[in-house]
């Protein structure tokens, strides 16, 4: 396999013309079967494929993924990492993943490029503000780092914002958590592919799953488009297109399928070291190493599975844009995209056995599935391999949608979902 | 910006009309009777269609719900109607 990377290794290669360098993870043929099959491979499944073979030790493992991994949504995702949100049960688990991505680059041998610049949600009115140092105190509560910020502070972080006198959304505080970022998200998918493949498991690409093999009431495979692999246990982690396994396999979800759009312009000199998101809005952006704004907003209204954005979402994100920092009206936009995003009415993902015996799913991350690669991962990997939840997986469960026991996201933390 | 045909008023933008869900749900009643999973099933289960799909939407102008088939993957619209009178 590739072997370690290291700055010798690097020295060693430079030296050498990189001709040494061989292809960071098998691209493999597809067996007949497996202890367990990953339905996805986006940074939930390559991820919950890596702690399968590394927590548990199971690595007859095989991640199947229709087009190239890392393609969906890992791939369009505006690459923010936090975990400034409201109940204690979502911060215990997005401050698990954020704790997970501290350490990331090292655990996979793979700079993964996670920087953490924090980010500011700014607030406009004193009213917000109540708003804001209620997640602040929820999240110091919860034992992740929050600090309310005064206006002066704001501007001292941002300058560029717009501090006109007939600005729409007054700079009034805001909401700061230092440890939160961004990150490389291919990098985030590769790295994990790369030691997942070294530990064994089973990477198999343009392998789309068609239905699934059902044999006394108990999902036993998938039929796919390169023949019918079985399973002892099937994880499904296919983020918006959830709905359409959930139909293969006979049962219907809490999920809707919107586009989320994001944008970047052209790149320019370092003028954002922080991650910044108007509450008034709902524009937030950061600024990639290369130099472009990373600009993301919220879901198209339009249920869609067409990965592409409609212009009316994009004209109120770049108008936000304008309003927040209006010498970024100069830019040109370079690349515009969609990713298709699965929305479940409280905001917060669904991890936990399907309706369907021996079929389970993570998945109804909705806007925010980059920044819980990790714990999605870790957490999935513990139900597959024990059949049982992880502490911080449990309220996640589906049973929530027939007790009622919701994570009201969508209203209790003050970021647009 | 895509148009949308209101049965009562005729092609608008689509930043006009909102989703109401999926079309062909029907409320279980008696409410006394009616199981924590099939209330369930009705207040959160979607099909959510990749393809052919029959939805209700509002006109929020007009402030009329009617039925529309449309593709999700290409956005094309099929056919508008009224609800009026008609099953949904």
């Amino acid at each position: 396999m590739a072997g370690n990377y290291s700055a010798f290794r690097l020295l060693r290669e430079g030296l050498r013309g990189h001709s040494g360098w061989q292809p960071a993870w098998r691209d493999s043929e597809p067996k007949d079967s497996y202890q367990v099959v990953i339905i996805g491979g986006g940074g939930h499944g390559l991820a919950t494929a890596y702690y399968l073979a590394r927590n548990h030790g199971i690595r007859r493992v095989a991640v199947l993924e229709k087009g190239w991994i890392g393609g969906g949504n890992t791939g369009r995702n505006t690459t923010a990492i936090r975990s400034n949100y409201f109940y204690p049960e979502s911060v215990a688990l997005y401050d698990f993943a954020l704790r997970l991505y501290e350490g990331l680059s090292r655990e996979l041998n793979y700079n993964v490029m996670f920087s953490q610049r924090g980010i500011v949600v700014v607030a406009h009115s004193e009213a917000e503000m109540e708003m804001a140092a209620r997640v602040v105190n929820a999240m110091q509560i919860n034992n992740t780092d929050a600090e309310l910020l005064t206006r002066e502070q704001v501007l001292e972080k941002v300058p560029l914002l717009n501090q006109g006198k007939d600005a729409r959304f007054e700079i009034y505080g805001g909401i700061w958590q230092g440890r939160a970022g961004t990150a490389r998200h291919d990098a985030v998918a590769w790295g994990y592919a790369r030691a997942a493949s070294a530990l064994g498991v089973d990477i198999v690409q343009n392998c789309e799953v068609t239905g699934f093999l059902v044999e006394n009431g108990r999902c036993v495979g998938v039929e796919t488009s390169r023949g019918t692999i079985r399973a002892e246990v099937t994880g499904m982690a296919v983020a918006g297109h959830s709905g359409v396994l959930a139909s293969m396999a006979g049962f219907r979800l809490p999920i809707r399928s919107f586009a989320l759009q994001a944008m970047v312009s052209e790149p320019v000199k370092p003028c954002l070291d922080t991650v910044l998101l108007y509450m008034g809005t709902g524009t937030y952006l950061s600024q990639s190493d290369k130099g472009e704004l990373v600009i993301g907003g919220g879901l198209d209204r339009v249920l869609s599975y067409g990965q592409r954005g409609n212009p009316p979402m994009q004209e109120q994100v770049i108008s936000g844009l304008l309003e927040m920092v209006p010498a970024f009206g100069q830019l040109k936009l370079l690349r515009q995209w969609a990713g298709i995003v699965d929305v479940v009415p409280d905001s917060s993902p669904i991890i936990g056995p399907s309706p369907l015996p021996g079929l389970f799913m993570n998945g109804g991350w909705g806007t925010g599935g980059f920044k819980a690669i990790p714990a999605g991962g870790w957490l999935f990997a513990h139900l597959l391999a024990t059949g049982e939840h992880h502490e911080i997986s449990r309220p996640f469960d589906l049973e929530r949608f027939r007790t009622g026991r919701l994570i009201d996201e969508a209203a209790g933390s003050a970021i647009p979902h | 910006m895509q148009c949308f045909t209101c049965p009562f008023c005729g092609p608008r933008d689509e930043t006009e009309f909102f989703y109401g869900g999926e079309a062909g749900k029907e409320r279980p009643e008696p409410s006394a009777e009616v199981t924590a999973e099939r209330w369930a099933e009705w207040l959160y289960g979607e099909t959510n269609s990749k393809g052919p799909s029959r939805e209700i939407w509002l006109h929020l102008t007009c402030g009329e719900f009617f039925l529309m088939e449309r593709h999700t993957v290409t956005h094309e619209v099929f056919a508008t109607r009224a609800t009026r009178g008609e099953e949904a």
